[in-house]
């Protein structure tokens, strides 16, 4: 009760506070033709009611946290707290080949179905997400396995793209010969981008890649002659089923194929994690001089953390170039590297599905939510700030693979 | 039990104006047990990283047998690869990789015995599935010596700090080295755990043959366990020999008790 009491007292005092900051902004409003000043009384009442409210449901789930926290510690066994919420159930009920087999025929069937049930739009919109996604998981390479903070990944996201814009422009090549190419040139320029950066890490390393992302784009915007500067390469091919597809046609055409990309990035994605390069990458990431003392050549690993993080950003490029016919820098900015990071750290840094889930969130509800687009930004922000605090592990935590280690000692 | 693994030649480290590690000369015979000790800042740790490779050496030549029986010059050569070579280490201050499972961390040290690379692992051959396989059953069994198989599939950071300790062994002896550079294992041990882990030391070399070079501050562990020591005091080798004649050395006392 004492606890309740104080706790509202902090709240009405932080209310009060935020009456007096906003007080100049929120209530005093200059009239300049009647020259002369409006005082809007309620707006005071609403802030303060506003922040004593935010300001006690922060409270309220702080300590919550605490509790929770201090209530596993007492347990003891840190799986208690795991073993209870939704997460953990469907783990375990997708551990049943039956249910398993279920859900993912289920899913199957409703991601195949899709483009034949609902208009183009819808379609078109799924397939940003789905590249998106191919996006997520490529970057999750670089953040989640190699550790590195890396702020200029839409420089090989536009790489990928430019590349099949450009040989377009210059050669007439079409999509599919592009698209290999794209993923390569992602490689190449990973690997670039990879040496003069192989001796920073963390903040420096956000930095010169942050710059670089920065780079790219300006000279896509400045070499004019080249690559059309900022007014972009218009008329890109859409990919070809044998001859050219009707609008529709080509919309769901396109939807399969990054699908098929999505299914491709997680399969490979999902084998390297599982294997001696995965493995080392992973052992960089937690600890680079141990890593090189155990026999991991720290070089190598961190040219095949770019290199492999940047060839899944040049697919989806050409991906990109080849649903929306047009490319101009202004689609890879620095907004667009933030944003594949949000999705990374909000679905779960290093977690194939947490990823997935994530970069389907932050595509998927701007869209479908366009009525709030003007708080778009608000709300990331406030993801931002809010997950590191209350799930700094992302909605889906990545689950270690373990062995059984009786018996012959296999997986 | 013939002829030197390791071979340090009048090997000297400056940083800037401090001279770390001051013309010292060693020389660890096959299948000994060595100990490297003096106080607090004398330059153990610095010659360890030298020969480990963390640093290059500003003078002097630091010389490893390999498994040809040649000698070769491991003067700022990369870590990794004096690894490969056959030294392997422990760290003073724990560092494991701490988000990975203890059988993880000690696959890591079996990285430079397994050959797969991307295309192994995308595609998953045959070949890459054996590898995948033995490496398992290795690693388990490297946890199992030191007694770590019931942990295989902790998170190294949630281990108890012994364990920890423990696993940094076992990780290190998965490289299968030829020399076992051991930097303060006992540190924050209770005494049974020490008397556990000298016990262990010993197998290692016994079993595995593998030579052991340790730093440490624990003088009855180092009197107990070590054939050779080696004292260091303010970058200077001060004294060299076995346990009773160091333990006699004026140098010594007067290094660790003061006039």
């Amino acid at each position: 009760m004492d606890r309740i009491i104080k706790s509202i007292q902090k709240s009405a005092l932080t209310a009060l506070w935020f009456m007096l900051l906003t007080f100049p902004i929120m209530v005093i409003k200059f009239n300049p033709i009647n020259q002369n000043l409006r005082w809007r009384w309620m707006n005071l009442l609403y802030t303060g009611l506003g922040s004593f409210v935010l300001s006690s449901l922060w409270r309220f789930f702080l300590q919550r946290r605490a509790e929770a926290g201090s209530r596993a510690a007492r347990a003891e066994d840190e799986g208690s707290r795991r073993k209870s919420g939704m997460l953990f159930l469907t783990r375990e009920a997708l551990k049943q080949r039956k249910i398993a087999l279920r859900v993912f025929s289920g899913i199957a069937i409703a991601v195949i179905a899709f483009p034949f049930l609902v208009n183009s739009y819808q379609v078109t919109i799924i397939t940003s997400a789905l590249i998106f996604v191919i996006l997520g998981l490529g970057l999750n390479i670089v953040i989640g396995y190699g550790g590195l903070l890396h702020l200029g990944y839409a420089a090989f996201y536009a790489a990928g793209a430019y590349n099949y814009g450009l040989l377009y422009l210059y050669t007439g090549m079409g999509f599919w010969t592009a698209l290999p190419l794209g993923a390569l040139s992602g490689m190449v320029f990973g690997l670039l981008i990879g040496f003069p950066v192989l001796r920073l890490r963390g903040d420096y390393l956000a930095i010169v890649t942050l710059a670089l992302g920065q780079i790219v784009r300006l000279l896509l915007e400045n070499l004019s002659g080249f690559t059309k500067g900022p007014e972009g390469i218009a008329q890109i091919p859409r990919p070809k089923f044998f001859t050219a597809l009707s609008y529709g046609g080509a919309t769901i055409y396109l939807y399969f194929i990054v699908l098929a990309g999505v299914i491709l990035t997680i399969f490979v994605i999902r084998r390297i994690e599982d294997s001696r390069i995965g493995r080392a990458l992973e052992a960089m990431r937690d600890d680079e001089i141990a890593a090189q003392a155990m026999g991991i050549d720290l070089t190598r690993a961190k040219l095949i953390t770019f290199s492999m993080g940047a060839l899944w950003a040049g697919l989806a490029g050409v991906f990109l170039a080849g649903k929306t016919a047009y490319i101009n820098p202004g689609s890879f900015t620095l907004l667009e590297s933030v944003m594949i990071l949000v999705a990374v750290v909000l679905g779960g840094t290093g977690s194939i599905p947490g990823v997935v889930l994530g970069a389907l969130l932050v595509t998927l509800i701007p869209e479908y939510f366009r009525a709030l687009s003007d708080y778009r930004m608000l709300m990331f922000g406030a993801a931002l700030v809010l997950m590191p605090i209350f799930r700094p592990q992302g909605i889906i935590p990545r689950v270690r693979r373990r062995c059984r280690v009786s018996g012959e000692g296999r997986r | 039990m013939s002829g030197a693994v390791l071979d340090v030649k009048d090997f000297s480290m400056i940083f800037g104006g401090l001279r770390a590690v001051d013309h010292v000369s060693m020389c660890i015979d096959e299948g000994e047990i060595a100990a490297l000790i003096g106080p607090n800042g004398a330059g153990k740790t610095t010659l360890f990283n030298c020969v480990t490779g963390v640093y290059t050496p500003s003078k002097g030549d630091i010389r490893v047998r390999n498994s040809g029986g040649e000698f070769t010059r491991i003067n700022g050569m990369k870590p990794n690869r004096i690894t490969e070579l056959g030294l392997a280490r422990t760290f003073q201050n724990i560092r494991l990789f701490s988000t990975m499972t203890a059988l993880e961390n000690v696959m890591i040290g079996r990285h430079s015995k397994l050959k797969s690379g991307i295309l192994g692992a995308v595609f998953r051959g045959r070949r890459t599935r054996a590898e995948e396989h033995r490496v398992i059953e290795d690693s388990l069994e490297f946890l199992a010596k030191l007694g770590l198989e019931d942990c295989a599939n902790e998170p190294a950071g949630a281990l108890p700090y012994g364990d920890q300790r423990r696993l940094e062994i076992a990780r290190a002896m998965a490289c299968e080295p030829a020399l076992l550079l051991l930097d303060e294992p006992a540190a924050g041990m209770n005494p049974r755990e020490t008397e556990e882990l000298k016990k262990t030391i010993m197998t290692i070399r016994d079993n595995e043959g593998i030579t052991i070079l340790l730093i440490e501050h624990d003088m009855s562990l180092v009197m107990s366990l070590a054939e050779r020591i080696y004292v260091l005091d303010y970058g200077r080798m001060i004294a060299e020999g076995r346990p009773h004649e160091v333990k006699a050395n004026p140098g010594v006392i007067k290094a660790y008790l003061g006039e």
